[in-house]
């Protein structure tokens, strides 16, 4: 074997090259070092033939488990029903290919992987081959592999009882991947493989971490964001039964327990006296961003014409402000992380995207170096984003909480802490103004857009913001083709700044962007007396791609058919990630109750290649889910500086009641792979919106959507 | 306090005031059963207690003596309850962590009405959210589980 595992494991300095690079900047981003490949890395086939997969990509719900180890088993040829996996140690072996650390995020694991995974199954399969053919000593171009065994001629091995031999023999410097029409499983429905253990109660998820003098903290954190604690009293807190330290951490106070009930009791009965520091007022805030939209920004894109005089020409103008609020990712399992430090080494058990972030973030903590660090990802609760910290917030936090406490230590979060502990998705403003000629062609786009950058002040920055623009502020919208297709644009931005602490959320600023340029181009349509469907053609007339999903969608959904009394549809397409999807929503209102009700959602999405169509209809149905939540009850507010919202009673989520059927439809364009966990979000909100306009003639521009 | 939980009584060194979640998970480290909440809102601490969907994140230990838990890890020894088994086939789960007050509310539903209607799903399922999304798959394993247990009889 040319590299040792410990090589292979060793914990590498980590390139870091960017966590979400928005189409405009992924060609010019630097290429990171390829890790070197070595199947013992990725593979354990053990004497009972059990197949281990180790993932570097944390399961949070996307399917990786699942579509990771279907890659493998294809070049493997091993047997299906003897697959496992399991999420690997922190380790550069594992890093992300464009990233350059252990990531999940921007929909990218099938997408990066689909070639390291096959390869490394393929690279196992040929040493299991010519360990079988020393054994049987004949040349390996004798003999075949079939579902877990070794064939020659009518003899067989079993792929465990080769491991041994196997194991020990060089990797092949290369291999040659199966054709496509010989594959087995990509491209196959393909059920999971965590399903047991997530309907049995086993499957065990970062609070589930239980063990012999495991300790259970809470932490009261400032009511204000910023606020420092100035003194407290833990008297009451220390009288209940089970609290056994109440200590003082940089982000509040932390009540050390037992177990999670009498933490809780503890922090109930603490008084903290706070400094606050500056006061956000959301009102306040909007009233300042609307200003701020009357003027030009920085500027975000390459302008083209004289925007102006082409408004001022305009046979008609369309202008408008679209605004979205904070959000809050509410991932079901609250966050939380394990921390036991003991003799200069840490064990961190937590559910992460970022593995070495939060690895190297407690070495600086500790004053130890990252190889002291070892990290255990379980199942994630949901991520979303919120687990993929690019300053390993809720980690520090913890590693803090446990070094001082001095015995390890379960920091975990209530949904209210989770609700008003920060990292929304930005509050952002979007102010277009819009011109048509006289035949209700689009001529000019001026767009101002105003939120907090989700980069800046990361890591990420230096690679993400070039002159001072974040990307992720005005992706979908400044590299739109509705705004390419205006002869005279231009892209204003202006980067806010204030203490709310802000990160990335499901499709990140597609979630914005896609709901102003959507939302924007359906006002356009009916200013221009056009049928939305066909005036959105005629601006993708030079975007194939686009035009066939957005037909498919519409076709599917039933555009310009009968409908029932009462409702309405309306359309939205959008590219995120590589990938196109486009939905038509069917939608009544309740104008007593002013609701607004979601019957059904057609969706197409190209994603190039479809490595389990199960799975993506999964991501797709779950992105609508989530988009919709946010589009009909989604709104973190600031009052005093203090977060409004608690629990799931005022910050509500869509329920099963509620849930539109959903037809979902994976075109396969045989274009290069997009991602799947993401962008299915970003069209919802405005399909939605254009079909209330449609039925109600109410131009919902706020979100989230409020009939009048 | 003693708990009657899947079947064997066993003692937990908690307040009777100590929500059953708690006492299950911390106690005796029953960690199926999921924190979401804490308020009966999402349904994640969904149990049985004599056969009903209860949300154990805000019902005392002590309202649950000389009465029956049944948590997911109990519902069946080996996966096979009907609910579990259209579960897998409807490939419903994606991070899971709903999943066990999902199901348990479904295996209630389906004890204490066999053959319910769309909208009767549709309310028993009302008070579990699911985060990633999975309510038509859901929707989808639930009739499957009726329709199974239909034909079984």
């Amino acid at each position: 074997m040319s590299l040792s595992r410990r090589e292979l494991l060793g914990t590498g300095a980590g390139l870091v090259i960017a966590f979400h690079m928005p189409r405009t900047g992924r060609a010019a981003a630097m290429q990171p070092p390829k890790p070197k490949t070595d199947p013992n890395a990725f593979i354990h086939i053990s004497p009972d033939d059990t197949v281990t997969v180790q993932i570097g990509h944390s399961e949070m719900g996307q399917g990786n488990w699942t579509g990771l180890a279907m890659l493998i088993a294809e070049e493997l040829e091993c047997d299906w029903s003897k697959m496992k996996v399991e999420h690997s140690p922190a380790a550069q072996a594992y890093a992300h290919l464009e990233f350059g650390i252990m990531a999940v995020g921007g929909s990218s694991t099938m997408r990066t992987e689909f070639g390291r995974y096959r390869e490394v199954g393929a690279m196992a399969r040929d040493m299991l081959v010519r360990a079988a053919a020393t054994k049987w000593k004949t040349s390996a171009k004798h003999l075949r592999t079939e579902n877990g065994f070794v064939l020659n001629g009518k003899e067989k091995i079993s792929y465990g009882a080769l491991a041994d031999a196997a194991m020990q023999l060089p990797p092949p410097k290369e291999v040659k991947l199966k054709k496509k029409a010989d594959w087995k499983y990509i491209g196959k429905q393909v059920r999971r493989l965590d399903t047991p253990e997530k309907t049995n109660g086993s499957a065990k998820f970062g609070i589930d971490v239980q063990f012999e003098g495991l300790r259970t903290a809470l932490v009261a954190r400032a009511p204000v964001f910023g606020g420092k604690v100035v003194s407290f009293d833990a008297s009451k807190a220390k009288a209940i039964k089970g609290v056994e330290q109440v200590v003082q951490v940089p982000t509040g106070v932390a009540v050390i327990a037992k177990n999670f009930w009498a933490a809780k009791l503890g922090r109930d009965a603490l008084t903290i006296n706070w400094e606050n520091g500056p006061v956000v007022d959301s009102e306040k805030q909007w009233a300042e961003y609307r200003v701020l939209s009357t003027k030009p920004g920085d500027q975000a894109a390459k302008p083209a014409g004289d925007v102006d005089a082409a408004l001022g020409s305009a046979a008609k103008k369309v202008d408008a402000v679209y605004e979205a609020p904070y959000l809050a990712h509410a991932t079901m399992e609250p966050l939380n992380c394990t921390v036991k430090i003991e003799n200069g080494e840490c064990e961190l058990w937590v559910g992460t995207q970022f593995q070495q972030i939060d690895q190297g973030a407690a070495a600086k903590i500790l004053g130890i170096t990252p190889d002291k660090v070892k990290v255990h990802t379980p199942f994630l609760g949901g991520g979303f984003g919120r687990r993929g910290s690019p300053r390993a917030d809720f980690v520090s936090e913890a590693v803090q909480v446990a070094k001082a406490a001095g015995v390890p230590v379960k920091t975990v979060w209530t949904r209210e802490d989770d609700m008003r502990g920060g990292y929304y998705r930005p509050a952002f403003l979007h102010r277009i103004s819009a011109g048509l000629d006289a035949k209700g062609k689009l001529i000019a786009w001026k767009h101002v857009a105003v939120g907090q950058s989700i980069m800046k002040g990361t890591i990420f920055e230096p690679m993400m913001v070039k002159n001072g623009i974040d990307p992720t502020s005005t992706e979908g919208a400044a590299d739109s083709p509705y705004f390419e297709a205006a002869k005279a644009r231009s892209f204003g931005l202006h980067t806010t700044v204030n203490p709310v602490p802000i990160h990335f959320w499901r499709s990140v600023g597609n979630t914005h962007t896609a709901f102003a340029m959507e939302s924007m181009v359906d006002e356009l349509a009916y200013a221009a007396g056009q049928d939305p469907l066909e005036f959105r053609l005629a601006l993708l007339a030079e975007k194939p791609r686009f035009a066939n999903v957005l037909k498919t969608a519409a076709q599917m959904g039933g555009w310009g058919t009968p409908l029932p009394e009462g409702r309405g549809r309306g359309l939205a397409v959008h590219e995120s990630f590589g990938t196109i999807v486009a939905q038509c929503a069917e939608v009544s209102v309740d104008a007593v109750n002013k609701t607004i009700r979601v019957h059904k959602v057609a969706a197409a999405i190209d994603c190039g290649m479809a490595v389990n169509p199960l799975a993506v209809e999964a991501q797709v149905q779950g992105s609508i889910v989530y988009g919709l939540t946010a589009g009909l009850y989604g709104e973190i507010t600031l009052k005093d500086g203090k977060v409004e919202q608690s629990n799931f009673h005022d910050y509500q989520m869509l329920r099963l009641p509620e849930m539109p059927k959903v037809e979902v439809k994976i075109i396969d364009s045989g274009e290069k792979m997009g991602g799947v966990g993401e962008p299915a979000t970003p069209p919802i909100i405005p399909a939605v919106a254009n079909a209330v306009y449609a039925i109600t003639k109410q131009r919902l521009r706020t979100l989230p959507l409020r009939l009048a | 306090m003693n708990l009657d939980v899947n079947g064997s009584v066993k003692q937990v060194d908690v307040d009777g005031e100590t929500p059953l979640l708690w006492a299950l998970r911390d106690g005796l480290g029953y960690t199926g059963t999921k924190f979401g909440c804490g308020m009966a809102q999402c349904g994640a601490c969904t149990v049985h207690l004599d056969g009903k969907a209860v949300r154990s994140c805000v019902l005392p230990v002590s309202a649950t003596q000389g009465k029956k838990v049944t948590t997911i890890e109990g519902l069946s020894a080996d996966g096979s309850h009907p609910v579990q088994q259209a579960w897998a086939e409807a490939d419903v789960v994606q991070c899971g962590y709903c999943q066990s007050g999902q199901i348990m509310s479904a295996a209630a539903l389906l004890a204490e009405k066999p053959d319910p209607s769309d909208d009767e799903i549709d309310l028993a399922m009302a008070g579990n959210i699911c985060r990633c999304g999975t309510y038509q798959r859901v929707r989808e394993a639930v009739r499957r589980a009726i329709s199974v247990k239909r034909a079984a009889r």
